[in-house]
């Protein structure tokens, strides 16, 4: 990822964009912060939120016309946030000390003139950055109109002790000085750079071009006067009346313009966003508590602490988080994805020798694209994924343990045990060509049979058979090698055959081909059952109650023509349907996606598991790996193939069990086999000798060693090795044997007894690591 | 870790012999380890136990895969 692509993506995730209630702030304070401080009872901190971006935090947090509160998105929901009530209750308690950090002492020297809100904000903020200020105002005391303002609301000692702040800041304090345009004009030579303070300025000629209210004329977003270093800011009473908020940013515009000058950088470049601006920031308000703002007892004295609690609590903490709240994959790494794209980005920038914590991160989005279809401004984590892990095999840094199973089980499928290209049993031409799916024969294989002569019975022209992987494993695992070798495979078979259209009962393969593959012009196996009509085996056999919950595949998000036929082809078996929360454009992968089980085999169990508790009713899949996955999972679910060519009639697709990746691969095998039978042509096959040992294995050993992705195949191998060389161990507790093999990149241990004439598999587990020998 | 528990419960069948604590060699990428493991001196078989298949030595697969 290069460093543009890094901040086009983060650009694209609006979670750290600022809520409605600091982007309403003139001065853009926390609040959100602030609120959360007061919601833990942390008043000090809460100041220290006021503090950061305030001056005179006593003084404004006493008066500011809080504009934040129209913006708040509790609004609509009992009520903005009283958050000045709340900072004015906040100052109030305040005792500690005063701090204000200053900034290493500069050499500038600047002129304020005029001591009103807006010029003692300039002095306060230039003193902040170090610069030398002086002060001058005509009158005998600092703050202007602020001692206009009612006792109550600004008691007079506040003003004294808060402009008095601007001594310890060692600001040089004129006051009783004749303001006028000859003391303007020496400070202009005297001083590099001079602020005006409009409030108490109208009406004293400088020379200056004045706007139509009779104040200095100035640039709206730097406060420039038209006149080389002279900055004006304030008086916004006389423009529609005293905002303490608005007069505060007006006199920290020219300051901020004065440092740039100081810094000799643009005075407008990038200065869009300050004062009140937009925010991208989306915040759902779903699912919130309509709570009513808190009303203070004493309206005078304002909010008791207990009150102000209660209504700082009432704060929403306003984020997005709408794809963390969907997504378990997302929430598990505890961030979000303009975080996660950041991570990503410094995952390829680890310097050699040290670890990169992100692999596995990157590597276990099923790519399902539910993130995209909640996001506000359309992140998709798996576009982000898919090329991180092709820049991970680019550069040789791919965990090989990440997809090496996943890639192998593809190599099977395309390999002499499962591929396989015909046309129809006695024709030499081909309109059609069944593309059933690898992962379908691998569960279903008897009814994937049943279908492809159904399909030669209901269509002219003939239908040909391909059966190969239409290459998605490569594709999640970011090898574009590999991916490439498959799409060119089964082009190539499809011009061989007469380029005749593609049927797949698979909606992974249908997606990959029409990205992909568009000339092939694919269309799904349920579009064409409900074109010709619904076949006459099929049934509603052993659904409870007769109604299902329908699991649309996460591939099927932006094919709801797909989804609907799925569900006429259920309405018209007599099928009632259950339309499950994560349904239509919002399925969430079961975990075979982007090969999420492969790389975090955790992760993709959790995923299923939360989605099996989405209704009590069976469910009926149309993937091959939804079903086997929600089976796996202990969820009674049928596949739609098992209820149109059952294998027998009034049985009870939906107590089937999972499906083990050995069986998976012999039920290919076996597809194979009855469409060369019928073809009237056999498999002339070498089985290897280890082949032919008979396992028992129970059920539980069963799923153990599934889920350590260890293969019948791999055992035999092991067992025969264990036996022809006599290379085992034997146990004292139980006479069984242990032997060890490593026929590829990985190690089997296989713990077994001889039964009969066959071996019972009591356990097996591998690792990765090779074996180099006893050490001398 | 301390196998010697495993090695009293296994024994060679090659040899008949019992397996001792020896230091065994391992090597994943680019990472070399020597761990004292239960091993049949005379054929040279060693036994990985399940716990340490799955425990230590995955989680060191998985630190050297990032590296």
């Amino acid at each position: 990822m290069e460093k543009n692509e890094l901040v086009a993506w983060e650009n694209k995730c609006i979670q750290e964009e600022s809520p409605e209630c600091t982007s309403a702030c003139p001065l853009h304070v926390n609040a959100k912060l602030f609120l959360k401080e007061i919601q833990k009872g942390d008043w000090d901190a809460a100041y220290k939120v006021l503090n950061k971006t305030m001056p005179f935090p006593g003084i404004l947090g006493r008066i500011c016309d809080h504009p934040c509160e129209e913006r708040c998105k509790r609004g609509p929901v009992g009520g903005p946030i009283a958050i000045g009530a709340l900072e004015r209750l906040c100052v109030e308690r305040y005792t500690g000390k005063k701090r204000v950090q200053l900034l290493p002492r500069k050499d500038h020297r600047i002129a304020v003139l005029g001591a009103g809100l807006a010029g003692v904000t300039a002095a306060w903020d230039l003193l902040k950055k170090g610069f030398i200020v002086s002060v001058f105002e005509p009158g005998d005391r600092l703050g202007g109109s602020l001692w206009d303002l009612p006792e109550q609301l600004l008691p007079r000692e506040v003003i004294i002790e808060e402009l008095s702040i601007l001594e310890t800041m060692m600001a040089d304090i004129r006051l009783g000085i004749k303001l006028d345009k000859v003391l303007f004009e020496q400070l202009c030579e005297e001083y590099e750079a001079v602020i005006l303070d409009r409030d108490s300025l109208r009406g004293i000629d400088l020379s200056l071009k004045l706007d139509n209210d009779g104040l200095i004329a100035t640039s709206p977003a730097t406060g420039a006067t038209g006149r080389d270093g002279v900055f004006a800011g304030g008086g916004t009473r006389f423009r529609g009346g005293f905002s303490p908020v608005m007069e505060t940013l007006e006199g920290r515009k020219p300051a901020l313009s004065i440092e740039r000058l100081m810094q000799k950088v643009g005075l407008e470049f990038g200065r869009e966003n300050e004062g009140p601006c937009t925010t991208r920031l989306f915040t759902s308000l779903e699912g919130i508590d309509p709570l009513p703002r808190v009303v203070a007892a004493d309206s005078v004295k304002g909010f008791t602490e207990q009150e102000a609690l209660l209504e700082a609590k009432r704060c929403i903490q306003c984020e997005c988080m709408e794809c963390v709240k969907k997504c378990l994959y997302l929430e598990r790494y505890k961030g979000y994805p303009k975080k996660y794209a950041r991570e990503i980005f410094n995952n390829e920038r680890i310097l050699l020798g040290a670890a990169r914590h992100y692999n596995v991160f990157v590597n276990s989005c099923s790519t399902c694209g539910l993130c995209e279809t909640v996001c506000p401004n359309d992140f998709y984590m798996g576009d982000l994924c898919l090329e991180a892990r092709r820049t991970m095999v680019d550069q040789k840094f791919m965990p090989p343990s990440l997809h090496e199973f996943a890639l192998q089980d593809m190599a099977h499928s395309n390999g002499e045990l499962f591929s396989l290209c015909r046309h129809e049993p006695g024709k030499t031409e081909s309109a059609w060509l069944f593309f059933p799916s690898c992962q379908l024969c691998g569960t279903t294989p008897g009814e994937v049979v049943s279908s492809y002569r159904y399909l030669r019975d209901r269509l002219s022209g003939g239908v040909g058979i391909l059966l190969h992987c239409c290459g998605a494993p490569a594709f999640w695992a970011g090898r574009e090698d590999l991916f490439k070798e498959a799409l060119d495979d089964i082009r190539a078979a499809w011009a061989e055959m007469g380029k005749p259209r593609i049927i797949t009962a698979c909606s992974t393969c249908l997606n990959i081909f029409q990205e992909h593959v568009p000339e092939m012009k694919p269309v799904s196996l349920w579009d064409i059952i409900l074109q010709v009509g619904i076949p006459d085996s099929a049934c509603a056999h052993g659904i409870t109650g007769n109604t299902v919950g329908v699991v649309d595949p996460c591939v099927t998000r932006h094919n709801p023509v797909d989804q609907k036929g799925i569900r006429r082809i259920l309405k018209a078996l007599g099928i009632q349907i259950e339309e499950l929360p994560l349904s239509g454009e919002m399925p969430e992968c079961c975990g075979y996606g982007g090969l999420m089980y492969n790389a975090n085999p955790a992760l993709a169990r959790d995923v299923v598991a939360r989605r099996t508790t989405a209704s009590d009713n069976d469910y009926l899949a149309y993937c091959a790996m939804c079903r086997d996955n929600f089976a796996s999972a202990g969820k009674r679910v049928s596949h739609l193939i098992e209820h149109l060519f059952p294998a027998v009639t009034g049985g009870d697709p939906a107590a089937r069990s999972w499906t083990s990746w050995s069986e998976r691969r012999a039920n290919r095998g076996r597809v194979k086999e009855m469409i060369l039978r019928d073809l009237g042509e056999r498999e002339e096959a070498q089985a290897e000798e280890y082949e032919k040992l008979k396992l028992t294995i129970s059920p539980d050993v069963m799923k153990r060693i599934d889920a350590r992705r260890i293969l019948q195949e791999d055992i035999r191998k092991v067992i025969f090795h264990g036996e022809t060389s006599g290379k085992k161990m034997r146990s004292r507790q139980n006479g069984s044997y242990l032997a060890y093999l490593q026929p590829g990149n990985v190690t089997f241990w296989v713990e077994y007894s001889p039964e009969g004439d066959g071996f019972t598999v009591l356990n097996a587990y591998c690792h990765r690591m090779n074996i180099v020998g006893i050490m001398q | 870790m301390n196998f010697s528990q495993e090695a009293t419960v296994w024994s060679c069948s090659s040899c008949g012999g019992e397996l001792s604590l020896i230091k065994v060699g391992f090597t994943y990428m680019k990472g070399n380890f020597e761990v004292d493991l239960p091993a049949c001196s005379a054929c040279g078989l060693v036994l990985v136990p399940e716990s340490l298949a799955l425990g230590k030595m995955a989680e060191a697969e998985r630190i050297l895969e990032d590296k």
